[in-house]
């Protein structure tokens, strides 16, 4: 079935594309294409030149070949071959496989760009735009390099014809995005901006493309632009719709052009100039009265192209924000639209109208149409509208609509597309917490969220309900009331259990009284969930169980039984058992004093912003939630946690974290003076719901450690928590193994940094202490338990004060000095605890030495007790220079060429102490297979080895 | 714009440009997913629709889906006209137009969009002067385009 209809007829590649089109498989085409394949290879191999025309042939079949969707990995040197050659069709088919088979190859790039700049600088406007559009098409760093000093050359210089003008001007836009370093406009700035006054219609629309993206990054020397593009707009706004001849699409004059000058005006502020201002707004006006003028055609061009224009205007007014005329105007607009029976433009009012919303002018404009909108998310076919319509619903809801827009959402959800689902989700969480006049709307709504998509309610969304229950304890008696009788439904949510199983364990002695939820009730709801759940939600209930045990003394013996079940106490998951095992111990040991303390309740959240807000901004993108309204959020989420009247401990130092998830499970949770920073990890022994306050969890590993003395060690228990919280406290100082100088501590008030020098046994280390707030920290005192010069006593807000700490190594050791630190602020004491991160390795001389030397000194060092040895899994990616580098940190010299296998590293050195010098050898072998380590220490002294071996063992 | 796909009802690739930098594999991927995505959907929906960080304009002449990835700033509407104009170009140029012409003649379908679109902008929104530029370049092959031959596919665009 040949179809050329026009063209130069290349006969041979008409019969090609008819076979392909004729094969009846993918097998059969697939046979063709490598036929012809090799057809073409031998022909480009063959000893016969080969004349132009049957090179551009085979080109072209290739090109064919790959816009199937094929390999193509020859030819370029024949397509190169035609960009030279002097009939303009071969030229461009050598031109268009280059613009589609981008090659990286360095020596071909060379041939093009020379066939390029031959052409450029033919004076032939013909030759001049296809190599102008071969520099846009590709737009390579090289090509960059090459031409973009010249194109605005072209660009400018008077003889140039206008298609080559607006070739070069795109060509340059397009160079300019992938090197902006490389386009220098300098000195032509002024007359490319004058190509707005341009009497070529199509060279002032390729133009503005460039000036757009120009003054995007360089808004004070494109400033100019302004004036001329109100200028052009209100001529063109103004002429009649046959004015512009071929310019005027379906009667609406140059609508292309009329979009670009509007969005060139978006780069910039409303116009200072009076006179400029005013024509504006009058050309603005023109275009709102148009929208409103019987259509001159009934063609949807014509609609279309008269209301890209409008909606380009719209997007102008919201940019400048400051014409309440214009704004409502805009909003009417789009109200009309809203019932217009083109879904196009239903869709783009709605998108529209959200921007709007967000502008105190139009706000309440917006407001009005809220039926219309909730109809339209009832309504539409299309859930691209229905999306729409959700995002408008969110951005114009306040207090006085946040009920009936809630509700809404809510119903919508029962039957919404799985994928806007966890979106409607997150916002219906922020609205109900932003507008919650009464909290129990509040746990009502979000509730009712778990009960109709409990599997899109994300983690943040259910913290956060926890949060404010806590933080409000107004509502708490409701919440503990509701989530009662939600978990009554038989088949509830798992998010449900564990919302419910949260506010039970700490509200649910104020629903004892009601006999129909007695604490034993109450349990045997939640425990009739417990083998229905994942075991993160086991673990929380098992937390829950606990804290019944406290509030509740009667229900302790069922409690206790449950817990020594063996399903429980021999539960093959390692936290689940360590639980049942732990709470089961501290049940029966720990008196009830104690156990109120450990189990108290949790303490109020500290203010930070609404962490669903953040994640809604993520999914969206930047942009999608309004800088306002972020901080509308954060100050209502304020508000909701400050709310609460009770207040936190004043000895304590909270650490909010603005990135931090609710119950501070990842971070900064409300921890006590000890360890702020490691007060995560701390409460992840807790883990998934940091239900057990910090100072309290430290008495709580206390009992634990103690009955672990003087109980039998309990089968199965793989690491005990407390070794897991001392590591942790150890980890801090072990950051500044490899390293001397960073931060060494930093919460809300004070950041301690620090730079440390040794030199063979001494050591200098310079602590500053910088007051992160304006108030200043009075009686600022620290104390080491080795000497120290003291501080200065007072920090004002704002400053840094150094302190000096000279240390001389006696001997060797393996305990850190530690640091306590004391100071006023704001007339609460706080007082920190840290260790400085001084490590017997910081007084290692460097050694080097040769393969021979360091093999027989290895040997001898032999004796099993000089040998420290341990073999770990990889914590960090194996990077050889990385490792190069952490070793060298070590203060050993690296030695090279020392282990016969080069994967492995060898060092040495000596450690210098007043009483004595400790040689010590180094062996890591990593196994990069099985991201393992094996290390090695041998030293003179055997504890030397063994505190080396346990410092590097976390390196790595 | 980002990147145009012309591409049949069957989800056959008919044409692709890209404007922005991306490896083969990539654009394979976005084509994949993108035909996909459109072809699921029912006629009357709306032409637009948000596809990662993109906004995606595209409409159906007979046989052949014309679509278009556009960024966040840039306007659906006066994209669809773009889409439009295209087609108008290809109509006029090959005379009825209909998917086989492109088949037949991709590289001219290249030629026509490098004339009106570069590196994704509008360079030149004449019919006139487009055409005007196509028909200088074949007045310069010095072969007289032959007679158009029977079409037996469905024209992409109906002029009254």
């Amino acid at each position: 079935m040949p179809a050329v209809s026009k063209g130069d007829g290349m006969r041979g590649l008409a019969v090609f594309i008819s076979d392909i089109r004729n094969c009846k498989s993918k097998e059969a085409e697939i046979k063709r294409i490598n036929k012809e394949l090799a057809n073409i290879r031998s022909k480009f191999k063959g000893d016969k030149a080969l004349d132009g025309y049957s090179k551009k042939k085979y080109v072209c079949k290739l090109l064919f070949i790959f816009l199937l969707g094929h390999d193509i990995d020859f030819g370029h040197m024949e397509a190169v071959n035609l960009l030279s050659s002097n009939k303009y069709t071969e030229k461009q088919i050598g031109y268009l496989f280059i613009s589609v088979l981008v090659n990286s190859n360095s020596e071909l790039i060379r041939l093009i760009n020379n066939a390029i700049k031959n052409d450029l600088s033919s004076r032939n406007p013909t030759f001049m735009c296809l190599a102008l559009h071969c520099i846009a098409n590709v737009g390579s760093r090289e090509m960059a390099e090459a031409f973009a000093g010249e194109i605005p050359r072209i660009l400018v210089a008077g003889d140039t014809m206008d298609s080559v003008k607006q070739s070069a001007a795109l060509c340059l836009l397009r160079l300019y995005k992938t090197s902006p370093d490389l386009v220098l406009m300098g000195e032509w700035t002024s007359r490319v901006v004058h190509l707005l006054n341009d009497q070529h219609m199509g060279v002032v629309t390729a133009a503005i493309s460039l000036i757009t993206c120009l003054s995007q990054k360089n808004p004070d020397e494109f400033k100019t632009c302004v004036s001329l593009a109100v200028s052009r707009l209100s001529r063109i706004v103004s002429s009649a719709s046959t004015d512009l001849q071929d310019y005027t699409y379906y009667f609406v004059p140059a609508p292309w052009l009329s979009c670009k000058l509007l969005r060139l005006l978006q780069c910039y502020p409303p116009p200072e100039d009076g006179a400029v201002k005013g024509r504006l707004v009058e050309c603005l006006e023109t275009i709102l009265n148009k929208a409103q003028e019987p259509p001159k055609s009934k063609k949807v061009q014509h609609s279309n192209a008269k209301n890209a224009i409008l909606f380009e205007a719209i997007s102008l007014i919201i940019h400048y924000d400051s014409e309440p005329n214009l704004l409502v105007r805009a909003c009417n607009q789009l109200g009309q639209f809203l019932q217009h029976r083109e879904t196009n433009l239903r869709y783009l009012a709605l998108e529209s109208m959200c921007t709007l919303a967000s502008s105190e002018f139009s706000h309440e404009a917006v407001k009005t149409h809220i039926e219309t909108v909730i109809n339209a998310l009832k309504t539409e076919r299309d859930v691209s509208v229905r999306q729409r319509a959700a995002d408008l619903l969110y951005a114009m809801c306040d207090r006085s609509n946040a009920k009936q827009i809630v509700a809404e959402m809510l119903s919508y959800l029962e039957t919404a597309d799985y994928s806007i689902r966890e979106e409607m989700v997150l916002k219906v969480a922020i609205l109900a917490e932003k507008y919650a006049v009464d909290y129990s709307w509040y746990v009502d709504t979000i509730l009712n969220l778990i009960r109709i998509a409990g599997d899109y309610v994300s983690e943040e969304v259910w913290y956060r309900v926890i949060q404010i229950v806590i933080n409000r304890d107004d509502v708490q008696g409701y919440a503990a009331k509701t989530v009662f009788e939600a978990l009554q439904a038989p088949a509830c949510h798992e998010n449900m259990v564990k919302v419910g199983g949260y506010i039970l364990g700490e509200f649910g002695n104020l629903i004892a009284g009601d006999p129909r939820s007695s604490p034993l009730v109450q349990f045997n709801l939640l425990h009739s969930k417990f083998h229905l759940c994942s075991v993160p939600t086991r673990a929380l209930l098992l937390s829950a169980y606990i804290k019944f045990i406290n509030l509740f003394p009667e229900t302790k013996s069922t409690i206790q039984e449950v817990l020594r079940s063996d399903s429980q106490i021999r539960n093959s998951d390692v936290e689940l058992q360590q639980r049942a095992v732990e709470y089961l111990k501290l049940s029966s040991i720990a008196s009830t004093d104690v156990l109120a303390t450990v189990l108290e309740e949790m303490p109020p959240f500290p203010e930070r912003e609404s962490s669903i807000l953040a994640k809604l901004k993520k999914k969206k993108g930047p942009g999608a939630v309004s800088v306002n309204e972020l901080e509308e959020g954060k100050r209502e989420a304020g508000e909701l946690n400050g709310g609460g009247e009770r207040g936190g401990d004043s000895s304590a130092i909270s650490t909010p974290s603005p990135s931090a998830d609710l119950l501070g499970l990842r971070a900064g949770h409300p921890v006590t003076a000890a360890a702020p920073s490691a007060g995560s990890l701390l409460v992840d022994v807790f883990s998934e719901t940091g239900f057990i306050h910090y100072g309290r969890l430290m008495l709580l590993i206390f009992l634990r450690t103690h009955e672990r003395t003087i109980t039998k060690p309990v089968p199965f228990l793989a690491v005990p928590a407390c070794l897991s919280a001392s590591h942790t406290l150890l980890s801090l100082a072990l950051r500044f193994v490899c390293k001397n100088n960073g931060v060494l501590f930093e919460n809300q008030l004070l950041q301690i940094g620090i730079k440390s020098e040794y030199r063979q046994n001494l050591g200098r280390i310079y602590l500053f202490y910088g007051n992160k707030t304006s108030v200043q920290f009075v009686t600022f005192t620290t104390t080491l338990n080795v000497q120290s010069k003291p501080v200065e006593p007072l920090i004002e807000g704002g400053a840094q004060v150094q302190q000096v700490i000279n240390i001389e190594c006696l001997t060797d050791f393996s305990d850190a000095p530690l640091l306590n630190i004391k100071f006023r602020y704001g007339g609460a004491l706080q007082n920190l605890t840290l260790k400085l991160p001084v490590t017997i390795n910081k007084f290692f001389q460097p050694t080097e030495m040769a393969s021979h030397d360091f093999f027989q000194r290895w040997k001898q060092l032999s004796q099993p007790q000089q040998e420290a040895q341990k073999i770990f899994k990889a914590s960090h990616a194996m990077d050889t220079e990385v490792l190069k580098a952490k070793l060298l940190g070590l203060g050993m010299a690296l030695l090279e060429n020392v282990d016969p296998n080069p994967e492995n590293f060898v060092c040495a050195g000596v450690i210098q102490s007043k009483a004595q010098q400790v040689g010590s050898l180094l062996r890591l072998e990593p196994n990069a297979q099985a991201q393992m380590y094996r290390l090695t220490v041998r030293s003179s002294k055997d504890t030397v080895s063994k505190r080396l071996c346990e410092l590097l063992a976390e390196q790595f | 714009m980002q990147f145009m796909l012309l591409f049949s009802r069957q989800g056959k690739l008919r044409l692709q440009k890209w404007y922005v930098p991306l490896s083969d594999k990539e654009k394979k991927k976005i084509t994949r997913e993108l035909v996909q995505t459109v072809l699921a959907r029912k006629p009357k929906m709306c032409s637009f629709l948000e596809w990662r960080d993109l906004k995606i304009v595209y409409k159906r002449y007979a046989s052949l889906y014309f679509c278009c990835a556009i960024e966040d700033q840039d306007n659906e509407l006066i994209t669809l006209e773009i889409i439009h104009r295209y087609v108008e170009l290809l109509d006029k140029y090959f005379g009825s137009v209909c998917e086989l012409d492109i088949i037949f003649n991709f590289e001219k379908a290249y030629f026509i969009l490098d004339e009106f679109l570069l590196g994704g902008e509008a360079q030149e929104t004449s019919k006139k002067n487009v055409l005007k530029a196509i028909e200088q370049a074949d007045l310069l092959q010095e072969v007289r385009p032959g007679p158009a031959l029977a079409k037996q596919n469905v024209p992409l665009f109906v002029t009254v």
